[in-house]
This record gives C-alpha cells, structure tokens and sequence, in this order.
C-alpha cells in the first residue's frame, strides 16, 4: 500500500513507490551549485542560508539577492561555489572540536564578576 | 503660463510614466510560472513588482490632479484604449526570453537617467518616486545587460534568437525621444526630464552592453509612434481585455 | 564498513534523533531515512512550483492593483520556497535537475491540490485562505524536523508564508462582504475547496503504513488524521465569521472536546487525483514541461558563455 505523508508542506505526496532518483539516466549538465551566505545586518557575521545554480559567479550573486533577500534580509552577499569548500569530517569531529572543550577559560562565563560591577 | 495649464501638462506627464510603468508591470508578471529557470521566474516578478508599485503612485497621484474622483483602479481598469498613453515599447509584446531581455535592455537604459534626472524635478511627487525608481531601474538595467551579454555571446541560437529579438522592439524606441509640446513645456519649467539630454545617455549604454554581446545595432528607417496619443499596437487592446476584465465585470465592487 | 560499526552509527543517529537533535548532511544516516527526505523535500519543491499555475492564472486578471501586486509578491515567494526546497534536497545528493525530471515525467508527484482549476477570482482567496492554512498546519511542525537543512528552510518559508494566509481570508472578507454577485462567487470557491483542502493531509494514518518510521526519524511529528482535526476546528469559526456555510451536512461541534466532527472523506477522488486523473493534472504539467523545454536554450546560452569566459580567464 502508498503511504501518505500530510507532513508536506501543501498537501500529501507519497512516501513510498516513488523514485529519488533516476538510476541509470546519464546526468546531464546543468549549472554549478553555489552557496549563499548573508550577513543580516552590519556588525554581524556572514550566515550560511542555502543553495542555488548558477552558471558563473554574477549570476549567482544576482541571483542569491533576489531569492534570499526578497524582503531586505541582508547587506551583503557572499556566493562560493560548494565544490571549493573544505569541510571537516563529522567522523572527525570528536578530534576537530572536543580539543577546545577542556579551555573553559575562552569563555566569559568562566570568569566570577563581583556582585554590582557593570560594564564587564 | 497659469496653474491650470501646469496641471493639464503635469497630470499627461504623470499618467504617461504611470502607464509606462504599470504596463510593462503587467507585461513582464506573464513571465510567471514560464521563465526558463525558478530563479528568473523571481527575478522577472522582482521587477514587474516595482514597476507595478511605482504605477500604482504615479496613477494615484495622476487622479488627484485630474480631480475627477479617479483613484490608480479607476485610471487603470476604467480606461479605454485610446485614453492610455504608455509607449510603444513598454506595451510590445514580449516575445521569447531572448525578446523580453532586449525590450528590458532599452527601457531599462532609459528609465535609469529618466528617473536620476526627475529626482531634481521641480514637482515633488516625481522627484520622490524617481528616488526610489532610480535605483531599481538600475538594478533592472544590470539584470537586462548580464542577460543580453549571455545570449548575445552564448550560443549561436541565443544569439540569432536575441538579435532576432532587438530587431522587433528596436523600432519602438525612437519613440522615448519625442519631445512634444507637453515635454517642452514642462522641461523649462523643470518638472519634465529632456528627451535630448537622456537619448545620448541611453545610445552610450545600449551600444556599449550591445558591443559586449558582440550583438548588432539594428538598422531601421521605421520609427513608429503614436503610443502618447493612444494610438497603440493591435496586441495592446488584448492586454487590456485580459487586465480589465474581471474589474469591469462588477462596477462599483471593492476587491 | 563493519557490522559493529554500522550498529554504532545507526545507534548514535537515533539518540541525536530522539534527544531532538538535528542531523546535518554529512553525518552518517540511515539509506532510509536519505530516501525518504529527498523524495518528501522533492515533492514538497514541486508542490511549491507547480502551486504558482493555478494562482499565476489570475496575475494579469487581479482586480485591483493592490491585489495584483501582493499575487505577483506570493507567486513569486513560491519559486522562492521551491528553490530553497530544491536547495535542501541537493544537501541529501539529489540533484535539482534530476528530480525536475521525475517531476516532468510524472514519477513524482506534487500535491493533489494544484489539480483543480480556479475558475474565478474567489478561488485566489479560497486558496491562500484554505490551502495555504492546511499548508501552515504541515509546515510548523516540520520547522523541527530532525534533518537540519529541511528544518532551516521551512523556518524561512514559515515566516515569508504568514503573509499569504492572511492575504486570503482578507481578500474573502472582502468577496463576503461585496455585492450578492461577490458573496456568491466566495460561496462558490467555499464549495469547490473545501473537501480537496481536506485530502491535503492525506489518508489516514492506518493506511499509511510508512507513517510510523517518519515519526521515529523524526520527519514527522504529527498523524494526517491530527493535522487534519486542527485544520477543521481552525478553520470552521472562520468560515462562521466569514458568512459563509462549510459544505459538509455532516459538521458538528462536540461541546466537550471543542473538536469538530465532520463527514467522510472521498479517497477515491483523492487517489484520482494523485494518479494523474484531475480536473488539471495534464495541464499542469504540460505547462511545467514546456517552461523548462522553452528555456532550454536559454540555460545553455548561460552555461556556454560561463564556459568561454572561464576559457578567456585562463588564455
């Protein structure tokens, strides 16, 4: 029997007896993937908000201004092709980023502030 | 020259770049849902909606000086063809994408210095609405050059194809240019921007965008007009029919 | 990889997904569970492009310049939403122009919505008001779906969307409150909505034997048949407010639960529908397939000059 999902986002599609993919249909060319990161306002930092093709940088950023920043969400954009990044591994995670763990020190919470000082 | 007569001029003034506006708006969202990719599918409805919002001022704003109770609705639904006063370029049929990116290109080269120059309008509506319709104009302009550049220059059939296209809707732009004695007036009076200053302005940019798309200048002895007296081409009358339809349909109803 | 391993692996996905922890794309996950997100966040994207037909229609038609310029501003927020549905499916390996081509084939499949026609301008209300509603009721809880991308992109189509609900039930405030030929044509949309807005949330939970495995993975938070209850006691007080009568005789308000009870659903219609025997399935299609045919050489233009300029960089 199909199951149904209504966990779609406009109405239900079928979660079973359909394709992901096209198996063997060779893969055509279509334009690169890039990523788009937005920096919300000044002051605050580039933020990754998704994806889109295009076939060169131009038209990736004139288009990541008009698809994620329809309603003024951002100041600045940058688009990097996602083949150009590196990222680490989540296999390696644990090596990465525990190292950091044991340096509580880095934090501000680490540090007792007297009671009524302000400006710390 | 008395009030009376500037408001005659002022309101045709208006209601020509309202009507520019709000049918190329109207032209421009029948791209929806058919664009060659999603991405251009919002591009293309980004700028039909600033073309429609700057419409929706300028008619506003073209029924209070006309003072007979007309609101933006009014002037765009209750109009009859030969009452509307948009440019031949503006209403011309868009074609394939290739078409729709060239008749982008010339308007958008021209509605750039347009509004730069009305923002110094002695009327302070204009000079307000040019502000802001600046810099979207030159934000369509960037997005017609990327895409004619691409065409031009892209593969044999885009280029036949958006060459195919300039050589349609170039003929409507020699209109743009006319000055009339509606224009003449308001230029010494420093509302109106000077069709002979924005014409070598807008030649410099479609040449240059044009030379990069390694596309040709079209030759043409055919210089149509008409659209600011209201005589329009035959497709304008079925864009009319499909806008006004449903408004016409039940007079007097709020929406 | 090794048995041992494997058994780690899917042991600690299931902890991050039961401690409502989010898996992101290169963690380990089960094939099931990669499967089932790109075929749900595919159709989910498709739902959302070929959704801009039926309203697209009445674009050039709108009635008034306001109600043009927030359709055009909806429309387009769609191709927006699918092109950040498409974005998230790409995180899981799928590949956009892959999965437009199950679209364009009919091996996917989009919501069983779109395939009714709008016939009149109420129909642009009816939807942004009904469909749009049901369509809110799905989306909130999938802003905590377990897969990261999905749960991100859902959060920006949430907030772009609370917009389009609201458009609807104020644009069939307005028909309610018109001229007779208005309330009629409201009426109308009521009518021809109401019991496909319903089948949005799908057949029952019984008979969707996947179901069960979405909620353990954490895709799914809820049952159709509890979506669906919260759709119906949102939705009747409106219609109520609204003057309008809810076509379903069969309508009762339980006094204990404050639930509704309403009449049965015709899942033969619904299966219909979703086989591709709508009223508009061939059109919508049909549509979709000659956009991107249409534009085909417009893509390759780009591609080919992207191409040249990369080859004029390097000489």
């Amino acid at each position: 029997m199909t199951s149904f999902t209504s966990a779609d986002g406009h109405g239900a599609v079928p979660t079973s007896g359909v394709p992901v993919d096209e198996g063997s249909v060779p893969h055509r060319s279509q334009a690169p993937l890039w990523e788009v990161f937005v920096r919300s306002k000044r002051g605050l930092s580039h933020t990754h908000v998704g994806s889109l093709r295009a076939p060169d940088a131009v038209m990736a950023l004139r288009n990541a201004r008009d698809v994620y920043t329809r309603r003024q969400e951002g100041v600045s954009l940058w688009v990097v092709p996602s083949t150009e990044i590196v990222a680490s591994s989540p296999d390696e995670k644990d090596a990465f980023f525990d190292p950091a763990g044991d340096k509580p020190y880095r934090h501000p919470t680490f540090y007792d502030v007297p009671e009524g000082l302000t400006h710390l | 020259m008395n009030d009376t007569a500037l408001d005659t001029d002022l309101l045709a003034y208006t209601l020509r770049l309202g009507d520019d506006c709000l049918v190329l708006g109207q032209r421009l969202s029948e791209w929806a849902a058919r664009s060659p990719q999603l991405e251009e599918d919002v591009a293309l409805l980004n700028i039909a909606l600033d073309l429609l919002g700057a419409a929706r001022t300028l008619l506003t704003r073209a029924g209070e000086l006309e003072g007979k109770g007309r609101d933006e609705d009014g002037l765009a639904f209750l109009r009859d063809e030969p009452a509307f006063t948009c440019g031949l370029l503006f209403e011309a049929e868009g074609g394939d994408f290739g078409q729709t990116m060239a008749r982008q290109l010339l308007v958008s080269a021209y509605q750039l210095p347009l509004w730069q120059a009305l923002t110094a309008s002695s009327d302070e509506l204009l000079a307000g609405v040019a502000g802001k319709a600046a810099k979207e104009a030159a934000y369509h302009l960037d997005h017609a050059r990327s895409w004619v550049v691409r065409l031009g220059d892209g593969t044999e059939e885009s280029h036949r194809r958006v060459q195919q296209g300039l050589e349609e809707v170039w003929p409507y732009s020699f209109e743009l240019f006319e000055r009339d004695d509606v224009v003449a007036r308001l230029v010494e009076r420093g509302v109106a921007s000077d069709p002979d200053l924005l014409r070598p302005v807008w030649e410099t940019t479609v040449t240059e965008v044009l030379k990069e798309a390694t596309l040709e200048v079209p030759q043409t002895t055919w210089h149509p007009t008409g659209g600011r007296s209201g005589k329009h081409l035959t497709s304008f009358g079925y864009l009319l029919a499909e806008m006004q339809h449903l408004h016409r349909s039940h007079p007097g109803a709020r929406w | 990889m090794s048995e041992q391993l494997q058994a780690e692996f899917q042991a600690a996905f299931q902890a991050e997904v039961d401690a409502d922890g989010r898996i992101e794309p290169r963690d380990w996950m089960p094939d099931g569970y990669r499967r089932t997100l790109v075929r749900q966040i595919a159709q989910h994207a498709h739902s959302e492009i070929i959704g801009m037909q039926p309203e697209g229609n009445w674009i050039t038609r709108a009635p008034s310049l306001r109600r043009k310029c927030i359709l055009v501003a909806k429309v387009q927020d769609e191709a927006g939403h699918g092109l950040y549905l498409y974005s998230a499916a790409e995180t899981l390996g799928a590949d956009r122009d892959e999965l437009l081509d199950l679209l364009h084939t009919g091996r996917q499949k989009y919501s069983t919505i779109f395939n009714y026609p709008t016939t009149s301008w109420a129909d642009v209300a009816a939807i942004g008001w009904l469909v749009d509603g049901a369509a809110i009721m799905n989306q909130v809880p999938l802003t905590r779906c377990s897969y990261g991308p999905y749960a991100r992109a859902m959060t920006r189509v949430c907030k772009e969307e609370s917009f389009h609900q609201r458009q609807g039930f104020e644009a069939m405030t307005v028909l309610a409150n018109g001229t007779p030929a208005q309330r009629q044509m409201a009426q109308d949309a009521l009518d021809r909505w109401w019991w496909p807005s319903l089948m949005m949330f799908g057949p029952s939970d019984g008979d969707s034997p996947n179901s069960a495995q979405s909620m353990a993975w954490g895709i799914k938070r809820f049952s159709n048949d509890e979506l669906r209850q919260r759709f119906v006691d949102a939705t009747v007080p409106q219609a109520e407010h609204l003057g309008l009568t809810v076509p379903d005789p069969e309508l009762r308000l339980d006094p204990e639960t404050g639930s509704y009870a309403f009449g049965e659903i015709d899942w033969t219609e619904f299966y219909a529908v979703m086989k591709g025997d709508g009223p508009c399935n061939r059109d919508r299609v049909r549509n979709r397939v000659a956009a991107h045919e249409d534009g085909a050489w417009v893509r390759e233009a780009a591609a080919a000059y992207a191409d040249k300029q990369a080859r004029r960089a390097a000489a």
